[in-house]
């Protein structure tokens, strides 16, 4: 009879069960998608610099022998006004930190870095956003970690706050100095 | 003249869905097989932007973009199977409308047929036990037999 009554519980365990994984899915951002580049060497690129800019351009070589942020932005990408200053705030503290400019005009992401300050080593101009999509980019603006054998340890997708670098990428990049 | 309007009705009702593609004029393949590779291959792929619709039907710049990598690539002469794995090597499985059948989404196409299977037996087993016991035949006894009888006799007697 005991045995029996356990058997009626077998239901409002597996109900249970389903509301707590439902529950957690609830919990999760579904704008926010995992990349498929984790763990696998940055996608073999060469970028122009921007246009009136002095600088280099940006290459796959360019990420290659230190720990460093590649950072996917725009002017007319509002959420990048916002993550700026901590981008700036990084650069100060000795993080290397490389820029894609996507689908920028010349002239108008270098009137942004004029009025904002730039914290890129170096920027490379994808005009056609092609290099971007080799990225697995979907949106502006989305931060990559790369270690120093230039493979992409992490991904953030959307503007950058306190709370990530304190809680993901500081960390992070602390192990890959080390 | 009314057949003639609901023919007509008939035709633009048909005629949607391909004007409602979001694909511009100015993306269209010349060669119409290749384009209708490319539309089918469009409607399963996913707009990352908006992430329910497909990129054959979002008006997002990413899709669009999309849009022309796959007219691009089967221009190359890239295979179907190609060209979805060149789009889930940069942006995962997510990316494919219908996820491919491998281990880890057995789960997702396994198991509701899992859970039917186990809810019928569930459901039989169930049944089986409670099924109502077979009334058990009982003859009649003699005062009942006699009972019966005469109520039989009443009826058949003649109305008045």
């Amino acid at each position: 009879m005991a045995a029996k009554r356990l058997l009626f519980l077998i239901p409002v365990l597996v109900f249970v069960g389903v509301g707590i994984g439902l529950a957690l899915g609830l919990t999760r951002d579904p704008s926010v998608l995992p990349s498929a580049l984790i763990d696998k060497p940055v996608p073999d690129f060469e970028l122009p610099p921007i246009e009136g800019l002095d600088g280099p351009g940006l290459s796959t070589e360019d990420l290659e022998g230190e720990v460093s942020l590649v950072n996917v932005f725009a002017s007319w990408c509002v959420p990048c006004r916002v993550e700026h200053p901590l981008l700036e705030r990084l650069a100060e503290q000795g993080v290397t930190i490389y820029g894609i400019n996507y689908k920028d005009p010349a002239d108008k992401a270098a009137a942004w870095l004029g009025e904002m300050g730039n914290p890129y080593a170096k920027i490379g101009a994808d005009r056609s956003g092609r290099v971007a999509i080799d990225w697995g980019v979907y949106g502006v603006p989305e931060t990559f970690v790369i270690d120093r054998h230039g493979r992409i340890r992490h991904r953030h997708v959307g503007p950058l706050q306190a709370r990530d670098l304190d809680g993901m990428i500081l960390p992070m990049l602390a192990e890959l100095n080390e | 003249m009314r057949r003639r309007l609901a023919i007509l009705a008939l035709a633009f009702a048909l005629s949607a869905p391909g004007a409602l593609a979001a694909t511009n004029p100015d993306e269209i393949l010349a060669d119409p097989v290749l384009e209708q590779r490319a539309r089918d291959l469009g409607k399963e792929l996913r707009c990352l932007v908006c992430q329910n619709q497909s990129i054959d039907d979002s008006d997002a710049d990413l899709a669009r973009d999309l849009r022309r990598i796959v007219r691009e690539r089967l221009l190359a002469g890239d295979s179907d199977a190609e060209i979805r794995e060149f789009l889930t090597a940069r942006y995962g499985e997510f990316v494919l409308l219908k996820p491919p059948v491998e281990p880890a989404t057995f789960g997702l196409w396994f198991g509701p047929f899992l859970v039917l299977v186990v809810a019928g037996l569930g459901a039989l087993v169930y049944l089986r036990r409670n099924r109502p016991a077979a009334p058990i035949a009982v003859p009649l006894s003699a005062d009942e037999r006699a009972r019966l009888q005469a109520l039989l006799e009443e009826e058949a007697k003649p109305s008045h």
